[in-house]
């Protein structure tokens, strides 16, 4: 069937922020289908309140809403846009709940828009839990086995039927109350007796257990003729019981005999025709007994999934560009397959190489919160690697992780162990943790056999045994210290590193690589081509491996390599994708062959057409530079872009310099200068700027005397971090010697950095390009809340809007000072202070930052391209006249009038439990913890305040009931906020100390009883907060952190029933702003598009006081 | 088996007629395995490959790298022994994990004399193959490879005859026929028609599809004649897959055309829809290397709709694709191109429009590959007039083989 001609614009909804669960992959997926629509000639029409993906490049649509993605919001532009059609199967949940709610509201009926890719039926299908297990049946599968029961007599009738373990599970109670797993009757009496009492219905429900079965997904496509293909099957490593998303997973699945695997393909594709999934993609989870082969459907997602992502990495089928293409009615046959370009997209891909992908985690960000891994995802972010068997995968994987313990160690117990010892080791496989997996290999290394460990982990023998043959080449690499070419290639051939082969030969990494390479032990790249060789492939996405040929053909052109950010975590994410794609995309343009390098499945820049070659490959020394020498064999190496990908790649600046490989942009000279703290100083001083007093200290001794010098409170932190892992701020010594005892990143070669904290200092973020010459400043950012927050967890607004034009200036000077000390080519981050008209230098970064795609946003200006060519040789002058940057002035002083831009940062506090069980504390400091952002952009502050924290997801409220309870520092400041709140018709509830000062200020408060001090019967604010009765807390911490016990609380009941916080007073007074501004009027949504046509024509000199401009 | 940790295992060697050699470890039986080099793509389903009767005559090369994993049982195996001549894989497993499994695929090759090599780069011998065409090749190891020059090696390689021009049938066919019963394939009722099978080189699961639809099926020798064939009285005629090149299956073609004359209704598959080519009076020719996987794309052109099929052909019919056309054979009548492979518009089926015949040139039997061929058994019944399939049926489709 040809496309449908009916449709000629498209609303695409994207994810919003990224979030644990739901996060980079929907910004590759929604580029792929902007792409596609544009292709097929349709008006695009885009919203995604998420700043930092490529999707909201302009570029990619005809109209482009940064606006939150809520019914009502979407509502408005569909009303504005009025497009034939909505498709909302390619932003995650997110875009899906949208979709339901748009058409229960009648939003879809009333504009006449058509929803495509998707039907509201076949969504709550494969929604409705009950619904589903209906479909299933039909479908001749199974699921799980439950009965409801209403008396012990029962629950014990039904045990005979499931068997035991069991879950029990009470209904009606909140958050799971008196859930548990039912091991014998004993337990059975127990959890199901308190389950009856606490279930308001009397009533029990009790399943079987499928903890411990193996765990596949299938990957589908379907079209409008049912055509069903499946594209990638996806076996779980972990079995089930731990959330996929949190699995070490593999593809193809690789313990199922053809028979299983066909029966599971069935089944799957009975169910997609039954649910009715339209066209598109979809998957579906299984769980499979491993003792008797019994099958049962876990779940379906009737969308492009997170997995989807990852399976179209790992076949290279573009499962959301053909959803896309099906979604206008195209069939798959019509569809021609890109990579061999000659055979169609209606076959199953079918792989001669293994993948496996590890999740990344953030827990030491978090520490009270419990690390075990359960059915809730907790990860962060994920590292794919691709290799010619599981064992070469699984490691390349592992050490991509780029974490200090994330490879095996293989170092033997200096005591052999006893059988108690080895006991131990096979306990502590027990849980599923971040670490079993090195668990397991120790248990085995140590002698535990893989019948003990199956017996505990209930992972597949066949994966055992493969740890297994990992440790034993291990041994043969250490019973050849001498490192002949056979024990070399062994062990390269299981995806040792030159690292690893050092640890157990007893010689230094670069050792092994000499060796090696003089052996000629090297790694060949093969490719990515979707039918294992069957038929030429002609896009160079390329696996390294040792093996015996190599596929990489010549360049016709010189390349560039630009080194990305490997997995998302905090701190570094979706952002520095975004300035690898765009430098990619710009020097393509400019006629230059461009190599990607990176093993984040999850980004656009893994996309295979993104660049002209990409390298899926860890990004350590190693593997980079078996990528250069293979570049430079083929066709001649131009240089390596190491400032885009965040500080994964700046941190192999230097050793590549040093192995000779030229570095584009900023050298690496100048990135250790400003990286080390004498330097830079000596730069600022010549340039005149300060720095808060600081010093450098490798012990406690010097640490205490720098700390008494500069006096309290100080910031400490260790040296070369990202996202301000491990800072904090200390206000006492003995705060500092336990800072300093637990810091394990302190050592000798990695000192601790200690600041002078600077309290009520406003801080500033700039992005700015220099060329050796000029400067041109991208933008200049204030933050929100004052400086000990971090810049990544503080929301900012841009232009600034407390800023005079001295302190803009002022701030521009420094920046382009600091540039040409430092000797930036390229992006510079600088981060200062702004305290009693003092301006600080807290930190410079000669990289692009994390902040980039938000200024490039805001400003219209693409910054990471503009760097990128700039390190091919361009100068600013030139880029302003080839219209990359503004002809005229820079982001430094935006002409008036043009729009304001806030950033707000989205936190995963609600999805942290501790081991109790309770929500981890929701306090910001001095170490980044958000996992993503929002844009809110209006023509004022108020509404654009307002816009961020709707896309946050926790809309603002314009009435009710507001906490107040503040520190001792924050009373003064604060009575005139409550006061206004009160005005504007709030009621104000506080506690003890605030509703005394509150009084005084003639401010009358509802009093309600602290948890420390409240009699046993008295309504506690946790009771009022949980009960729904809060509109907005507005609690700020006490800075020593004495009354942190009643602040938690409060701040994890409003975390956990998703009731808006604000914890520092300079946001209160942002919120009070934007709930103003709600109440007066309702928003407007306004594209990019139109922002910057409205910036152009102000620019070309519009008076400013027109009608238009009018504000209320 | 688990002492295959490498480097102490013996060496072993595929050799490629035009003096390509990929040097591994001997896996499996060792000494001299000859035959025609072929890959095959399936990531599932190794030991029905082996074992599948139109591998006769070749050493099979597997894409998939880690083969072996869930070793072998007794259900799975598609005849009575293990056909190819060498087996060829990247990452032998040295375990077995499958609550199913009997022996290691290890064991059973080396119990069955089955030459076999690992830890060669199969990627880099599939691309050879590719473009350089299916050829002749052997495995070596042990004796038959110690002291040996590639020379020497190559020269036995090249000493073998082609697959062009060899036949095969005979070689793999049932001794005598035997009865599939529907009964044993949870079939309720007493049988609902009666087939003729020839055993071309047959695998179990094809007279299994039909006696789960209710057919008793008389699995025939490749020699048996009409008049042998007239003797069963069957509703329906069907010659299954099998090695070797169709040019040489004359007496084949010869029964056909009188099944055909005599109306009978009639399905192929794989060989025996090149009979049907034949018997019609196309011609069929010898592909470059082959399809040989579990994903390749089919068009239905009645239907419009695209199947994923299990394939094994080094041959194909020469017949036009666009339209009926009067067969060759003229008495025939017309015929058209019923299926195409999207890869490359080979022709996979075709059906006869005046005479009750048909044939596919995959596999619908799957084992190994999908289960969306399934209903050309439907048409087959259909074909000789008896009851439509129930619901029964479908579920039984549904639930595959277990």
């Amino acid at each position: 069937m040809p496309r449908r001609n009916d449709l000629n614009s498209v609303l695409v909804i994207g994810s919003g922020p990224i979030v644990i669960g739901q996060a980079a992959e929907f910004d590759y997926s929604g580029t792929q289908a902007l792409r596609v629509l544009k292709e097929e000639g349709l008006r695009v029409i885009l919203v995604n309140s998420n700043p930092a993906t490529i999707m909201t490049d302009p570029e990619f649509a005809d109209a482009t809403y940064v606006e939150p993605i809520t019914p009502e919001v979407v509502e408005k532009i569909i009303a504005k846009e009025r497009p034939d059609a909505v498709l909302p199967t390619l932003g995650g949940q997110t875009a899906l709940n949208t979709a339901i709610a748009l058409d229960a509201n009648g939003v879809l009926e009333k504009y006449d828009v058509e929803l495509i890719g998707a039907n509201i039926e076949a969504i709550n299908l494969g929604e409705d839990r009950e619904a589903f297990k209906g479909v299933v049946e039909r479908c001749g599968a199974e699921s799980a086995r439950s009965v409801i029961v209403h008396s012990m007599d029962e629950a014990f009738a039904a045990a005979e039927e499931l068997g035991y373990p069991m879950v029990v599970r009470p209904s009606f109670t909140m958050g799971g109350l008196g859930s548990g797993l039912a091991y014998n009757p004993d337990d059975l009496r127990r959890i199901a007796g308190a389950g009856l009492q606490y279930s308001p219905t009397t009533e029990v429900l009790l399943e079987e257990s499928i903890l411990g079965w193996k765990e596949y997904e299938l990957e589908m496509m379907r079209d409008a003729n049912d055509n069903v293909v499946v594209v990638c099957s996806i076996e779980n490593f972990d079995p089930v019981g731990v959330h996929t998303g949190d699995s070490i997973t593999v593809a193809p699945a690789l313990t199922l005999t053809d028979r299983e695997y066909q029966k599971l393909r069935d089944v799957s594709i009975a169910v997609i025709r039954e649910v009715g999934v339209d066209t598109g993609g979809c998957n579906i989870q299984f769980a499979v007994d491993p003792a008797t082969g019994r099958v049962v459907v876990i779940e379906m997602n009737p969308r492009v999934s997170r997995s989807s992502a990852l399976a179209s990495k790992a076949t290279g089928f573009p499962i959301a560009k053909i959803a896309t293409k099906l979604s206008l009615g195209y069939t798959l046959d019509e569809i021609p397959n890109d990579i061999t370009q000659k055979t169609p997209a209606s076959f199953e891909p079918t792989l001669d190489y293994v993948v496996v992908k590890v999740p990344r985690f953030a827990f030491e960000k978090f520490p009270a919160a419990d690390p075990t891994l359960t059915t809730t995802m907790k990860s962060v972010g994920e590292a794919m690697a691709i290799g010619r068997n599981f064992t070469e995968a699984l490691q390349k994987a592992m050490r991509s992780l780029e974490q200090s313990d994330s490879s095996f160690s293989f170092d033997l117990p200096e005591v052999a162990l006893g059988p108690n010892g080895i006991e131990r080791l096979v306990e502590a496989t027990d849980e599923a943790t971040t670490q079993r997996i090195h668990a397991v290999q120790q248990a085995l290394l140590n002698g535990a056999t893989v019948e003990q460990v199956h017996a505990t982990t209930k992972i597949d023998p066949w994966f055992l045994d493969q740890i297994q043959l990992l440790n034993e080449v291990a041994g043969a690499v250490r019973a050849d210290p001498d490192l002949t070419r056979p024990t070399l290639e062994l062990a390269k051939r299981h995806g040792f590193s030159d690292e690893q082969i050092g640890a157990l030969a007893h010689v230094a990494e670069d050792v092994v690589r000499g060796v090696r390479h003089a052996l000629g032990v090297r790694p060949v790249f093969k490719t990515v081509d979707t039918c294992a060789a069957e038929f030429e492939a002609f896009t160079p996405y390329h696996y390294s491996s040792y093996d015996e040929e190599n596929e990489v053909a010549e360049h016709r052109k010189p390349s560039i390599i630009i080194l990305g950010s490997g997995p998302n975590r905090i701190g570094q994410g979706i952002e520095f994708d975004y300035s690898c794609v765009h430098a990619s995309m710009v020097l393509r343009e400019a006629g230059f062959e461009t190599v990607m390098v990176n093993c984040n499945p999850e980004t656009v820049s893994t996309d295979y057409d993104v660049s002209t070659r990409l390298y899926f490959e860890p990004l350590t020394f190693e593997d980079v530079m078996e990528i250069v020498n293979v570049e430079q064999a083929t066709g001649g190496l131009l240089g390596v872009y190491v400032q885009l990908g965040g500080q994964t790649p700046l941190k192999l600046a230097a050793q590549l310099k040093a192995a000779g490989v030229p570095i584009l942009g900023t050298t690496p000279e100048a990135i250790d200068l400003a990286e080390d703290r004498g330097e830079f100083a000596r730069v600022l001083q010549e340039a005149g700027l300060r720095q808060p007093r600081n010093g450098t200290a490798y012990t406690f001794e010097a640490a205490q005397a720098i700390a008494q010098d500069i006096g309290y409170p100080v910031l400490v932190r260790p040296s070369y971090v990202l996202g301000g892992r491990g800072m904090e701020i200390v206000y006492t010594e003995g705060q500092l010697r336990s800072y300093l005892e637990n810091a394990t990143e302190v050592s000798p070669s990695r000192p601790a950095l200690i600041d002078k904290f600077l309290e009520d200092a406003i801080e500033i973020d700039v992005d700015a390009l220099y060329d050796g010459r000029d400067l041109y400043v991208g933008g200049i950012m204030e933050h929100i809340e004052e400086a000990g927050i971090h810049s990544g967890d503080s929301a900012c607004t841009l232009p600034p809007i407390t800023l005079g034009p001295d302190v803009l200036d002022r701030v521009r000077e420094a920046t382009g000072a600091i540039a040409a000390g430092v000797g930036v080519r390229g992006l510079i981050n600088i981060q200062f202070a702004l305290a009693s008209d003092v301006l600080y230098v807290i930190e410079a970064n000669p990289r692009a930052s994390r902040t980039v795609p938000f200024v490039s946003k805001a400003t219209g200006v693409q910054l990471a391209k503009a760097a990128a060519l700039i390190g091919t040789g361009k100068t600013l002058r030139e880029l302003r006249s080839e219209g990359f940057l503004l002809a005229e002035g820079d982001g430094a002083r935006l002409p008036e009038g043009a729009s304001v831009a806030v950033k707000e940062a989205v936190l995963p506090f609600a999805r942290f439990r501790t081991r109790e069980g309770a929500v981890v504390d929701s306090l910001l400091g001095p170490e980044m913890r958000s996992t993503g952002e929002v844009m809110g952009i209006d023509r004022f502050f108020d509404t654009a305040f307002a816009k961020a924290q709707a896309g946050v997801g926790v809309a603002l409220p314009t009435s009710g009931r507001i906490f107040v309870s503040v520190a001792n520092k924050d009373k003064r400041s604060s009575v005139v906020y409550v006061r206004m709140f009160k005005e504007l018709g709030f009621e104000i509830v506080s506690t003890g100390g605030t509703a005394e000062v509150l009084r005084r200020n003639g401010i009358e408060s509802t009093v309600v009883s602290k948890i420390s001090d409240a009699a046993s019967d008295d309504q506690t604010i946790i009771d009022l907060i949980e009960a729904g009765e809060i509109a907005l807390v507005f609690n700020t911490p006490s800075g020593a952190g004495d009354a942190r016990g009643d602040g938690y609380e409060i701040r994890a009941a409003a975390t956990s029933v998703g009731v808006p916080i604000v914890t520092t007073v300079s946001e209160i007074g942002a919120a009070l702003q934007a709930v103003t501004a709600m109440r007066s009027f309702s928003w407007d949504v306004t594209s990019l598009q139109d922002h910057a046509k409205r910036l152009e024509s102000q620019v070309i000199g519009q008076d400013p006081a027109t009608a238009e401009n009018a504000h209320v | 088996m688990k002492s295959l940790l490498t480097a102490h295992a013996a060496p072993a060697a595929l050799v490629l007629e035009d003096g390509r050699i990929f040097r591994g470890r001997a896996w499996g039986a060792t000494g001299t395995a000859l035959g025609e080099a072929v890959f095959s793509t399936g990531m599932t389903g190794y030991q029905e490959t082996i074992t599948d009767p139109s591998y006769a005559g070749q050493i099979v090369i597997q894409t998939a790298p880690h083969i072996g994993n869930t070793g072998t049982n007794t259900t799975d195996d598609e005849s009575r022994r293990i056909w190819v001549e060498g087996y060829a894989v990247r990452d032998a497993s040295r375990v077995a994990s499958n609550w199913r499994n009997e022996k290691t695929l290890h064991d059973l090759l080396e119990e069955q004399g089955i030459v076999s090599i690992c830890d060669i780069d199969t990627r880099a011998a599939t691309r050879h193959l590719r473009d350089k065409g299916a050829m002749r090749s052997g495995i070596f190891s042990g004796e038959a490879l110690a002291g040996k020059t590639d020379a020497e090696l190559v020269s036995v390689v090249t000493g073998q005859p082609s697959m062009a021009g060899r036949q095969l049938a005979e070689t793999v066919t049932a001794e005598a026929a035997y009865v599939v019963e529907p009964a044993e394939h949870g079939w309720e009722g007493a049988p609902r028609g009666e087939v003729v099978a020839v055993d071309l080189g047959i695998k179990a699961m094809t007279p299994q599809r039909m006696a789960e639809r209710g057919l008793r099926v008389h699995v025939v020798p490749a020699g048996t004649t009409w008049e042998q064939i007239q003797e069963i009285d069957p509703d329906g005629v069907f010659m299954s897959n099998g090695p070797g090149d169709p040019q040489t299956a004359a007496q084949q073609i010869e029964v056909l055309r009188e099944v055909l004359r005599a109306r009978k209704p009639f399905f192929g598959i794989c060989f025996g829809n090149q009979m049907l080519g034949r018997a019609l009076g196309f011609g069929t020719y010898k592909l470059p290397f082959g399809h040989r996987g579990i994903n390749q794309p089919v068009l239905d052109r009645r239907t419009g709709k695209v199947e994923i099929t299990a394939q094994n052909h080094g041959f194909a019919v020469d017949a036009p694709l666009d339209g009926p056309v009067t067969a060759p054979v003229e008495e025939f009548g017309r015929v058209e191109v019923s299926h195409i492979g999207l890869n490359d518009r080979v022709v996979e089926g075709l059906a006869c429009l005046d005479i009750p015949a048909f044939s596919v040139q995959y596999h619908p039997e799957a084992a190994a590959g999908p289960h969306d061929a399934a209903y050309l058994f439907d048409r087959f019944v259909e074909l000789m007039g008896l009851e439509p399939a129930d619901d029964e049926l479908i579920d039984n489709e549904q639930e595959g083989d277990n």
